[in-house]
């Protein structure tokens, strides 16, 4: 047995202009940060105050700036995509090949999914349960710090696949038999599997931190129908992380078996059936959606009433919205094929099933619309991205329900229309409704607001960006465009350079909330906030007593680091290095209660 | 457009059904913009409107907005129960049998086209009949793909060693563009084929011709086909007694790559 497994000096060739670009990127910018480090001294101070830390603001902070850094990368995967299809109408095939292509929107999906809007998520509910059910920290703080230090070594491991091999060209979920060993014999999806197999244990880590959290610690009086609505919601999410990621975990393990091991759970021949794959990853697949949007649903229920001076309406009511929605998010995973022939009571089923969703979310919007009613609405930035998040939202409804039902969805399934739509939602929720969290807490921790002006531009800029990106796909799709194409009919090709416009209008906006950030550090006396600038009844901005905390251990961040180069033993069947891994965190993972002993 | 201005029955169906659940969608929307808009700009702080910090509990109004959209919610799950069973793309257009069967097989990065009644086959396009119910019967020898024809009607997944049956029909004579609809690979963008609509005395013509001509589908050709890569297009005078069925079938028994 090879030493190296399946790896050797070729696995470090890259065949493309770009892909050697990106490579000579990442190797220059780790070598360069890890130098840095070492000679401005800040390793030490790093070391001691973050990287070991086990309080859960900073692993909080940890989280979102991972978030960042993917983001990053993924908006740049979405640059190539949009430039791609907006130079490459047929004859001309554009700058990219075609297995490239497929390479840069797998990672795109995968990194903004998982990499992006997950820590981001992580990174506030760190940041705000604590404070919100008023408890001095998580149920299990090194656990914590374990999930954190998961999710890098994940996020570490897709970016490894630029310097070393390549990424999985089998879309965001690898449906077989394209991401089996005979159509995808590279270790493109062997990244992928063991990226996610690793931050996807780490989710699950965190949504049993969170779970035990918020049923055992909150604060003395707070019954459940006590807690305020990010509490709620963070619970529901994390019921769905607990029940859903396993189904993950299993449905990745088996795909790995069929490409390592000569197994057929999914291949087309010797009995494996593709159509399990199918089923088993949506059925994880889509409630990870609620768990990245409910979080955020409960964002806008701190936000509303801070900024219309006004209790929430309807608190009961956005209660059971949240837990139906909850408990909905499990019976819906057929309607992502229904055009895989299932019978029509099936899919009528199941796409009833889907529109049921819509009407807790419904509910949800008309909440925060009364709670606007006969308040003294103050539109600073949060309340401006509820406003965003609202406007675009009920466009995303509303061809979300249309795709619920089964005899439209042959006509939209797959085409660039889905992909507006699940755009329409991930950006339109997620994405602004984190940005209306980070700016409402943002003062809770850094002792000063952000930058009102320059929040505002970006709000405007990306509003319009998105209108402008995702507004023209949905035209497209009802011309008949398919998606994860790398050369498009010249007839599309107006339209898709409306769409890269609207991305070069979002990369703008992120430029601005750059310098908002930096901006807001350089004014952060004139900024200054007091304990509660909004002023907020919610029990996050009461005053905590100082945490007097001097535990720290790298154990997490070792378990980590370990944890990827297991997952890269996995990849190129170094099965001694993985084994070996493993054995290591074993003895890391319990080791430390014996200290004491 | 051609989902919102389609040329055949299915596909008018489909459309009608876009358009109708939009319309009924927008009896909900419609107000929610209205009042974020009215109420943003009514209760903006430095307006006007009253303000009632502790006003937070109305059970009927929270009955209204539960039971709105729940009443949306039945009308557009009767209409998506009567409709997904229309629409059912197994279901046979007419009642008595009388359909054309077009066997459909999803190649890596071809599609291949069998004409059972006529004994012919193409690649990369396809001939119908107007006004005649089409069954086409799709299968792959490929990666999961998808078959869809924008202009007739929606598409279906073509899967290995399953038949998925998409009954479609065209109303008028013209080229139709179809795509796969799922990505499989290098070649998918180039997956794509022409579908020609002619009348029936122009199909029969067609047919005729395609077999005066030369080509044979033999078990060979059909090899070289299954190589990963991309065609022309080609008619076939002949084809193979029971290739279909033994592209089919191949993935049932022992998992060996086809035996001819």
């Amino acid at each position: 047995m090879n030493f190296f497994g399946t790896l050797s000096i070729d696995s470090f060739v890259q065949t493309s202009a770009v892909a050697m670009g990106a490579q000579v990127f990442v190797i220059v910018a780790a070598t360069g940060g890890v130098l840095w480090l070492i000679f401005s001294g800040t390793l030490d101070w790093l070391w001691r105050e973050w990287l070991t830390s086990l309080d859960h603001k900073r692993i909080g902070v940890m989280y979102l700036i991972l978030a960042g850094i993917m983001g990053v990368r993924g908006l740049a995967d979405a640059t190539l995509l949009r430039t791609q299809q907006a130079t490459a109408a047929l004859p001309s095939s554009g700058y990219l090949s075609a297995e490239h292509f497929a390479e840069i929107f797998s990672a795109h999906g995968v990194i903004m999914i998982f990499f992006v809007a997950m820590p981001l998520i992580f990174g506030l509910i760190n940041l705000v349960i604590p404070l919100q059910i008023r408890s001095r920290d998580v149920a299990f703080p090194f656990l914590n710090s374990l999930s954190l230090w998961l999710t890098v070594a994940g996020a570490l491991l897709v970016n490894a696949s630029l310097v070393v091999g390549q990424f999985s060209a089998a879309g965001w979920l690898p449906y077989p038999p394209l991401s089996e060993l005979a159509f995808s014999p590279g270790v493109g999806v062997d990244y992928y599997i063991w990226a996610l197999q690793i931050a996807g244990v780490a989710s699950l880590i965190s949504a049993i931190n969170f779970l035990t959290t918020i049923i055992t610690m909150r604060t003395h009086g707070m019954r459940l129908m006590h807690m305020p609505m990010f509490t709620w919601t963070t619970l529901g999410s994390m019921l769905l992380v607990l029940f859903a990621f396993p189904l993950l975990t299993v449905v990745l393990a088996l795909l790995f078996f069929d490409r390592a091991l000569g197994m057929h759970f999914f291949t087309s021949t010797l009995g494996g059936n593709p159509m399990m794959f199918v089923n088993l990853i949506w059925a994880w697949g889509h409630p990870e959606v609620y768990i990245l949007v409910l979080p955020l649903f409960g964002v806008f229920s701190e936000v509303v009433p801070t900024f219309s001076h006004k209790k929430l309406f309807g608190y009961t009511s956005m209660v059971v919205a949240t837990m139906a929605i909850t408990a909905l998010s499990f019976l819906v995973w057929v309607h992502h094929f229904f055009t895989m022939g299932a019978g029509a009571n099936v899919n009528a089923v199941f796409g009833i099933a889907t529109m049921a969703i819509a009407i807790p979310t419904g509910v949800k919007i008309f909440n925060w619309l009364f709670t606007m009613f006969r308040g003294r609405i103050v539109f600073k930035t949060p309340m401006l991205w509820f406003m965003g998040f609202v406007s675009t939202f009920v466009i995303g409804g509303m061809t979300g329900v249309l795709l619920s039902i089964p005899g439209a969805d042959y006509q939209l399934h797959n085409s660039v229309f889905l992909v507006a739509h699940f755009h329409n939602m991930i950006i339109g929720g997620v994405v602004f409704g984190f940005f209306a969290g980070f700016t409402y807490w943002f003062p809770k921790f850094a002792g000063f607001t952000l930058d009102e002006r320059l929040g505002k531009w970006a709000f405007w800029l990306w509003v319009t960006g998105f209108l402008v990106a995702f507004m023209p796909l949905y035209a497209l799709g009802l011309m008949g465009m398919t998606r994860r194409l790398y050369v498009v009919d010249p007839s599309w090709q107006p339209l898709l350079i409306v769409a890269a416009v609207g991305l070069a209008i979002i990369l703008a906006a992120v430029a601005v909330q750059i310098a908002q950030l930096v901006v807001s550090v350089r004014n952060r006396e004139r900024l200054h906030a007091g304990h509660n600038p909004w002023g907020s009844h919610a029990p996050e901005w009461a005053p905590l007593p100082p945490v007097d905390r001097t535990h720290n251990t790298g154990v997490a961040m070792c378990i980590g680091a370990l944890a990827f180069l297991g997952g890269f033993g996995m990849v190129w069947h170094m099965w001694w290095l993985a084994i070996l891994a493993l054995a290591v965190s074993a003895v890391l993972f319990i080791l430390p209660p014996f200290k004491h002993v | 457009m051609p989902v919102l201005f389609p040329h055949g029955v299915v596909a008018s169906q489909e459309s009608a059904l876009i358009v109708q659940a939009t319309l009924l969608m927008l009896i909900v929307a419609l107000p929610v913009f209205f009042l974020l808009f009215y109420f943003a700009w009514r209760y903006r702080a430095s307006g006007r409107g009253r303000h009632m910090p502790n006003w937070s509990h109305s059970r009927f109004d929270e009955l209204i907005w539960w039971a709105v959209p729940i009443e949306i919610i039945l009308v557009l799950g009767a209409l998506t129960w009567t409709s997904t069973h229309m629409l059912d793309p197994h279901k046979p257009l007419s009642p008595a049998g009388d359909a054309m069967v077009v066997q459909v097989v999803a190649l890596p990065w071809k599609w291949l086209f069998l004409y059972p009644q006529y004994g012919i086959a193409t690649l990369n396009f396809v001939e119908i009949p107007t006004q005649t119910p089409v069954e086409f019967q799709i299968t792959a020898d490929a990666p999961m793909n998808s078959f869809w024809v924008p202009a007739l009607g929606g598409q279906i997944y073509a899967m290995p060693g399953m038949i998925n049956p998409l009954r479609l029909s065209a109303d008028s004579p013209g080229d139709y563009h179809g795509v796969s609809a799922n990505y499989s690979g290098a070649g998918f963008a180039d997956m794509h084929f022409n579908l020609r609509a002619a009348s029936r005395d122009d199909f029969d013509t067609w047919v005729a011709s395609v077999r005066k001509g030369k080509g044979v589908l033999s078990a060979p050709v059909y090899s070289a086909l299954r190589v990963p890569g991309v065609a022309a297009t080609v008619a076939y005078a002949r084809v193979q007694r029971g290739l279909f069925d033994r592209i089919v079938g191949q993935f049932l028994d022992a998992g060996s790559p086809m035996r001819h």
